[in-house]
């Protein structure tokens, strides 16, 4: 500090403290709120050069991009909250095409009034999640609106990533025959997000599955390097994410109901509320889709890693030019799995 | 799911499905109306009709209270946000059903008026009380299932003294509807439609008892088979169906034991006593304008009536031309004999009700057996 003026004659005080329109106007207010804020938690060699931009020479091989904005409502939940979300939904996007992420922006719209406290929460819970993903935050920008014209905080997040050399991994790869896999539990997020809404009074014990999956993609890619397709069932959950590659493959999908793996606690809440579990978004899950004779391995692959532990084959690629994705159902029927027409719930990532 | 799973057991449906081949006769056919939205759902859900013999066919009834909503008690129901200012709320299903000049509830809130989707009437009544200064109207539907926490709500309110609070009421019964359905022209003399028998409503059941049951079971010599949601249920009355025609009886029997007695819930319909009282006639989309199908809320509680409180136009809105939403509900068509059916008309952009709700029979149609249809045309085109 030596001779240059002290920047900053007091300190913010995040315990008492809102968000007023000074934070997002380029004076010194803002300035201090993103050193003593956004730099303190974030913490990383290229933030700290204080620079608009970030500036990294890639590893070799081809880059992605991926971007996604965050609304959820209430910001925190049971299993984690928006910040943590903004973290993982983005790495978990650049991941779903087998690239190691590499970095992450952060764009931030805060709303007049925004209690601070609640502001360091959340920045913070997401320097922890970028800091154990290994993926950290490197460039970001802070937006304040008038009170009313936001909700508290909205966050958008950017990542870039590296993808191997050798792996062709997309939506548009489903072949008939190929096996449908996912890892783990469905429905999990959705119904952690509902119960915590304060106009659903039911509580239940189930935590949000939020969580990156790169290092669970980098175990899978490492052991069948052959698959065809990953996604992450998010928003319109696993219907509306099958719908998704058979529309884009051009194939239909026939699945095994019992073979789905959903915890006892979110069925009986989806009963409750008349949702449909298949429709209800997951944070930390993926679907896999590789070819029938590498299902058993790559299955093996995903349950070696703590975020595959409950993973099951769930059916299979099938030929129809139509796109249905179907289902035995456990009751011994079949049904069709549509794409959800509507919203089941709003704001839940 | 423990009392759950119970049901919706495989090696069960597969024994009962056996029986059920077995005892039908294959020298005639079997129509039987499930009345409820609920069973229409848990068939399509299950694909319970995969596991029917050929010659047995489930005609979907009009049991979905959002499909027989007609489209100008939604006109009301916007208007009394829109002009008067209300906050609306309303159960999720009703926010997308098409009301007139390509209107809807969710259509409404995106151009401004205060429209809440609400999960309970206590949720209603936290509005009220949280917003004292505005007028909250609760848009309560549905058959005798829903009817008595709408009546607790507005004993609460009164108790309370909640001034701003009213409901705005689209409460119908049943039995009047199966009646009306039973005495159309489409089934009495035209034999459009033929019914042998009622899979009999579950919930609704539950509160009115049996007993309301056994007049039109005799009236009209229909065997009623009271039958639960769940797909074992509806599979376990089709037998117990099939079982009376076969034997030419025509009586009102009770499969939904564990739920339902012949007399129903007296503290419930005591309190539906107090606080309704029928109508004389009341639109439904299909069926028209059925005699004593619904009700009112009595003069002693006229405080809490959105219909009295605020004057409301008559609306005289009509279905989307080519609709066969009234057809339908009548059991007369089906969902696919729609020429909008999947062209204009989707769970995306519903043109009728039946395609709203998921206990509509179009939108089952469409999101749970449309692959089936297809596969039909193709093979016969």
């Amino acid at each position: 500090m030596s001779k240059m003026e002290k920047r900053f004659p007091t300190r913010i005080s995040f315990r008492r403290g809102q968000v007023d329109m000074t934070h997002g106007s380029g004076g010194r207010a803002m300035a201090q709120l993103i050193e003593e804020l956004f730099v303190r938690h974030f913490d990383n060699d290229l933030l700290r050069q204080g620079n608009d931009q970030a500036l990294f020479t890639p590893p070799p091989g081809r880059l992605v991009m991926s971007t996604d904005g965050h609304v959820v409502s209430p910001l925190f939940f049971p299993g984690g909250d928006i910040g943590s979300l903004s973290v993982h939904g983005t790495i978990n996007d650049v991941a779903m095409s087998g690239a190691r992420p590499l970095y992450l922006s952060a764009g931030f719209i805060l709303e007049e009034g925004f209690p601070l406290a609640d502001l360091e929460r959340i920045v913070s819970s997401m320097a922890a999640a970028a800091r154990a993903a290994g993926v950290p935050v490197v460039t970001g920008d802070t937006k304040v609106v008038e009170r009313g014209k936001g909700d508290g905080v909205f966050i958008t997040t950017t990542g870039v990533g590296v993808v191997a050399d050798g792996l062709e991994i997309s939506g548009t790869n489903a072949r008939p025959g190929d096996a449908i896999l996912v890892s783990g539990t469905i429905g999990d997020h959705g119904v952690a997000i509902m119960s915590s809404r304060e106009n659903l009074e039911f509580e239940t014990a189930i935590r949000s599955d939020s969580a990156a999956l790169h290092g669970l993609v980098a175990d899978m890619v490492a052991a069948v390097p052959e698959i065809r397709s990953l996604r992450d069932p998010t928003r319109g959950g696993l219907a509306a994410t099958l719908n998704e590659i058979a529309h884009q493959s051009q194939v239909g999908m026939r699945l095994s109901e019992d073979d789905i793996p959903l915890r006892a606690e979110v069925d009986a809440a989806c009963e409750l509320l008349g949702l449909d579990p298949l429709y209800v978004a997951n944070e930390g899950k993926l679907v896999a889709i590789c070819p029938a004779d590498k299902a058993g391995p790559l299955l093996a692959a995903m349950r070696a890693n703590p975020l595959g532990r409950e993973a099951a084959i769930i059916g299979e690629v099938v030929e129809d030019d139509m796109g249905f994705v179907t289902m035995e159902t456990g009751f011994g029927g079949t049904r069709i799995v549509d794409w959800l027409a509507g919203e089941q719930l709003p704001r839940i990532c | 799911m423990k009392y759950v799973d119970e049901f919706r057991q495989k090696d069960l449906a597969r024994k009962l499905a056996a029986d059920i081949r077995r005892e039908a006769d294959t020298g005639r056919q079997y129509n039987f109306m499930e009345f409820c939205g609920g069973h229409t759902h848990a068939i399509f859900r299950y694909g319970v009709q995969d596991l029917m013999p050929r010659n047995l066919r489930f005609v979907h009834g009009p049991g979905c209270p959002v499909c027989v909503l007609p489209i100008p008690r939604i006109d009301m129901a916007i208007e009394l946000a829109e002009r008067h200012g209300a906050i609306l709320c309303t159960y999720g299903d009703l926010m997308r059903v098409p009301a007139s000049k390509k209107n809807s509830l969710i259509k409404a809130k995106a151009a401004g008026a205060d429209i809440r989707m609400i999960y309970s009437t206590q949720d209603a009544l936290r509005i009220a009380r949280e917003n004292p200064e505005r007028e909250v109207v609760f848009f309560a539907i549905g058959f005798e299932t829903t009817t008595p926490p709408t009546a607790v709500a507005i004993k609460q309110a009164a108790a309370e003294g909640l001034a701003n609070f009213s409901v705005f009421c689209n409460h119908v019964l049943t039995p009047a509807a199966i009646q009306h359905i039973l005495q159309s022209p489409e089934v009495r003399d035209l034999g459009q439609v033929s019914i042998d028998g009622f899979l009999g409503p579950s919930h609704v059941s539950s509160i009115i008892g049996s007993e309301p049951y056994e007049f039109f079971a005799e009236e009209f010599q229909k065997p009623v088979v009271i039958a639960g949601f769940e797909p074992l249920d509806v599979m376990q009355s089709t037998l117990m169906l099939i079982r009376q025609v076969n034997e030419g009886r025509f009586e009102v029997e009770n499969e939904y034991t564990r739920v339902v007695t012949p007399e129903g819930n007296e503290v419930a319909k005591d309190l539906m006593a107090e606080v309704f009282e029928l109508r004389r006639a009341f639109e439904w989309r299909g069926l028209g304008d059925v005699p004593y199908s619904a009700l009112k809320i009595t003069d002693a509680y006229a405080q809490w009536d959105a219909e009295k409180r605020f004057v409301v136009t008559k609306s005289t809105g009509t279905d989307v031309k080519g609709c066969e939403c009234p057809a339908i509900l009548r059991g007369v068509k089906k969902p696919t004999d729609c020429k909008l059916f999947g062209t204009v008309c989707t769970p995306d952009n519903p043109q009728g009700s039946c395609m709203v709700s998921s206990e509509g029979s179009c939108a089952a149609y469409w999101s749970y057996g449309r692959f089936r249809i297809d596969r039909v045309k193709e093979t016969a085109a």
